[in-house]
């Protein structure tokens, strides 16, 4: 046996071993998309509560992280909230149970009260509101450093006078050591500061042993509650997860079909490049889902699609190759050199037409949305692999594999005897 | 020489070039047609692009018998009269009226208990906006597409058969867009999909033919225009095998799909079967009848310089 035959076999056997050994890891690490999968998806627009207040790009990613920590809050595995444009907002989660509990959820604009523990029984904590959101002035949160180099949260007021009346009333606790004025988003607990004593004037701070990040985070909370936003309904969409789950089935078995029906068509038509090819194919199918999985991409419907285009690519890589090597031997020159040659010159046509195609998936990418967008991920991700598997790992096997001497009969590649044409 | 044995191997074939004029009237009279039902039909929009509601009802009970007894329930509980549509194991729902989501609610909850207890739905909502947004984002996209494709095959081969290549797609995707239309096929955000899918299909079938007219150039004398015909034509057989069989393969896939897979990508499916057979089709019999066409009107300029030389 010859070290080619030897470098041959031993990728071979290494590369089922991989495939064959890492695809259930593989195939069960695909996060599928609610369309195969139920679940829903919900494009909101973000307007200001009261009139005349604006939608800020701060106000937009905060309402979007409250969104999330609701939807968590419920229980539901991985949400994707995600801000487009100016006003909008996309939610997307998938397996969701209970449907119309997650969309009531989400759709309360977030709620920023201030409470404390006013006339509350002692196991009740902060029961009684004493703050909501619009008693705030619109963006009136800031952050200061102390001289302590502590930072300190300043708040304005509407009124000076309410809220020298609560504060009054609320140091008058410090007896029981409930002299605190919570900080409330939802029903989430943010801060309780204490209070010490009357604060007559329109200026509070909070002090505490914030971080800067947490008092950021705290000041950017406060000042969208001082202007929550109103969230309408523009784009859903729902899937049961009965006909996500049917819809899945049935597509991945088209698609199971129709690869081994190519598969046996490269086989039998081209029959040594078609074999090799069909391993190339096989292993290009496996890195593309691994592929998937390390960008965190989801698969859905329209992606299903750009994997099907894309092993359509794979096929016209091997078919363009094993075409080339074909026409270098009926013109009557040896396997091992019309090998050479095919390959070499199939090359460059390869990379024109598979640069071409990334083109249009790239503008696709910058210009789409939603599962526009999804789609030339995964077209962009199969040009790159499929350049890497059916360009080079094809031509490297088949190459080691002519040169071991072991491919003596033109037939082995396609072509028989009468056709080549005598030099 | 590679290709020494040039002349020999048409001869006696079928010449694409020679009649490209009748698939060139083929094609103008289909667009035309698609043109013309467009302008008449327009488009059978879906909720995607038309706003609206539209709700995908798979059972496992067949209620085909029902149909009357679903529309009472519609009616009775004030949902008006959407287009029905009533298959063995699936009913479908189109909404003029955005459904909100309490209406939403009460519809999911009311079939259930009153039809199937296994129905499983699909609903999907689009506001007037929206709508029309997605709309001009799939157009802007095909166009900035399409330039990015022509600024590349101009600078890789020349601007010729970047125009050449450009019109086969948008030959391909406007096809697609006919047919749809003809047979009032509905028009979804899938179906874009499926458009710029064939897209990306049909600028990769032509270039690989542009590639092997461009090689055979570099090696054929030109003289006179019947050498360049020659060498086009050529280029199509040479490469014709390589064409049909990866456009068969594609075919098998997208066939595949359309009979086993998804009911709720049964359109995408034919969209995409469509788009391959044209996109074939117009690979060969367009594209590079197109370039030579477009290469011909070049030909006055090196005349001169050829009989001003002799």
């Amino acid at each position: 046996m010859n070290r080619r035959l030897l470098a041959f076999i031993l990728i071979i056997a290494v590369s089922i071993g991989v495939v064959a050994g890492f695809s259930k890891w593989v195939v069960n690490d695909v996060k599928l998309g609610l369309d195969l999968k139920g679940g829903f998806e919900i494009l909101y627009e973000a307007q200001p509560i009261e009139a005349g207040g604006k939608v800020t790009k701060e106000s937009l990613i905060e309402t979007a992280k409250s969104l999330e920590s609701r939807a968590n809050a419920t229980g539901v595995t991985e949400p994707e909230v995600t801000t487009e444009g100016t006003n909008r907002i996309r939610v997307k989660i998938a397996g969701v149970t209970d449907e119309n509990k997650v969309r009531d959820v989400l759709k309360k604009p977030a709620e920023l009260t201030f409470r404390s523990a006013r006339g509350c029984a002692a196991d009740k904590g902060y029961c009684k509101i004493e703050l909501h959101g619009s008693d705030f002035k619109q963006n009136g949160a800031d952050v200061r450093q102390t001289n302590l180099n502590e930072y300190e949260i300043t708040i304005k007021m509407k009124s000076a006078s309410k809220f020298a009346e609560i504060t009054r009333e609320i140091a008058k606790l410090s007896a029981s050591g409930t002299n605190q004025l919570a900080i409330y988003l939802d029903e989430k607990m943010l801060s309780a500061p204490n209070v010490s004593g009357e604060i007559p004037s329109t200026d509070a701070s909070i002090t505490g042993s914030f971080t800067r990040e947490e008092a950021y985070d705290l000041k950017n909370t406060i000042n969208l509650g001082a202007l929550p936003l109103k969230l309408t309904e523009k784009y859903s969409q729902s899937v049961g997860a009965t006909l996500g789950k049917l819809s899945l089935q049935e597509t991945v078995d088209a698609g199971i079909i129709g690869t081994v029906l190519i598969l046996i068509f490269m086989m039998v038509f081209y029959r040594l490049p078609g074999v090799i090819a069909s391993f190339s194919i096989a292993v290009y199918i496996w890195l593309l889902l691994l592929g998937f999985n390390l960008i965190h991409a989801t698969l859905t419907l329209p992606g299903i699609a750009a994997f099907i285009l894309g092993i359509g690519i794979a096929v016209d890589a091997n078919i363009i190759m094993a075409e080339r090597i074909r026409e270098e031997l009926r013109s009557g020159k040896s396997i091992m050199s019309s090998q050479k040659a095919g390959s070499k010159s199939s090359f460059r046509t390869i990379i024109d037409a598979h640069v071409t195609t990334a083109i249009a998936a790239l503008v696709l990418f910058f210009i789409g949305v939603g599962s526009v967008k999804g789609f030339a991920v995964i077209l962009l991700l199969s040009i790159i692999i499929s350049i890497l598997t059916n360009v080079f790992f094809s031509r490297l096997l088949l190459s080691l594999i002519v040169r071991s001497g072991l491919v003596k009969k033109k037939s082995y590649l396609g072509v028989k005897e009468s056709e080549v044409r005598a030099l | 020489m590679r290709y020494s044995g040039f002349g020999n191997i048409s001869e006696g074939k079928f010449s694409f070039v020679k009649k490209a004029r009748y698939f060139f009237i083929f094609s103008i009279i289909i667009t035309a047609l698609g043109i013309l039902t467009l302008g008449i039909f327009g488009l059978n929009y879906g909720v995607d692009f038309k706003a609206g509601s539209s709700v995908d009802i798979s059972l496992k009970k067949d209620l085909s018998s029902k149909k009357a007894d679903i529309e009472q329930f519609l009616k009775d509980n004030d949902f008006g009269s959407p287009g029905l549509t009533v298959g063995a194991s699936r009913v479908t729902l189109r909404f003029d009226d955005v459904l909100s989501d309490q209406k939403e609610r009460a519809l999911k909850q009311g079939f259930t208990e009153k039809f199937d207890k296994n129905a499983s739905m699909e609903v999907n909502t689009v506001d007037v906006e929206i709508a029309k947004e997605l709309q001009t984002n799939a157009l802007k996209a095909v166009l900035v597409a399409s330039i990015g494709i022509v600024i590349y095959v101009s600078i890789r081969f020349e601007w010729r058969f970047a125009v050449a290549a450009i019109v086969a797609l948008l030959h391909d995707a406007f096809i697609v867009i006919s047919l749809f239309s003809i047979f009032r096929l509905e028009v979804n955000l899938p179906f874009i999909v499926a458009v710029l899918t064939i897209i990306g299909y049909s600028i990769n079938d032509t270039i690989v033919i542009f590639d092997r007219i461009r090689e055979n150039l570099r090696f054929a004398k030109l003289k006179t225009h019947e050498d360049i015909e020659k060498v086009v034509n050529e280029s199509i057989w040479q490469t014709l095998t390589r064409s049909v069989n990866t456009v068969m393969t594609v075919i098998v896939a997208a066939l595949c799909l359309l009979i086993f897979g998804s009911v709720s990508i049964k359109l995408f499916s034919l969209a995409i079967l469509f788009g391959l057979i044209s996109g074939a089709y117009s690979s060969i019999f367009i594209a590079s009848p197109l370039w030579l066409l477009l290469k011909s009107k070049q030909k006055p300029k090196t005349n001169v310089k050829s009989s001003a030389a002799s």
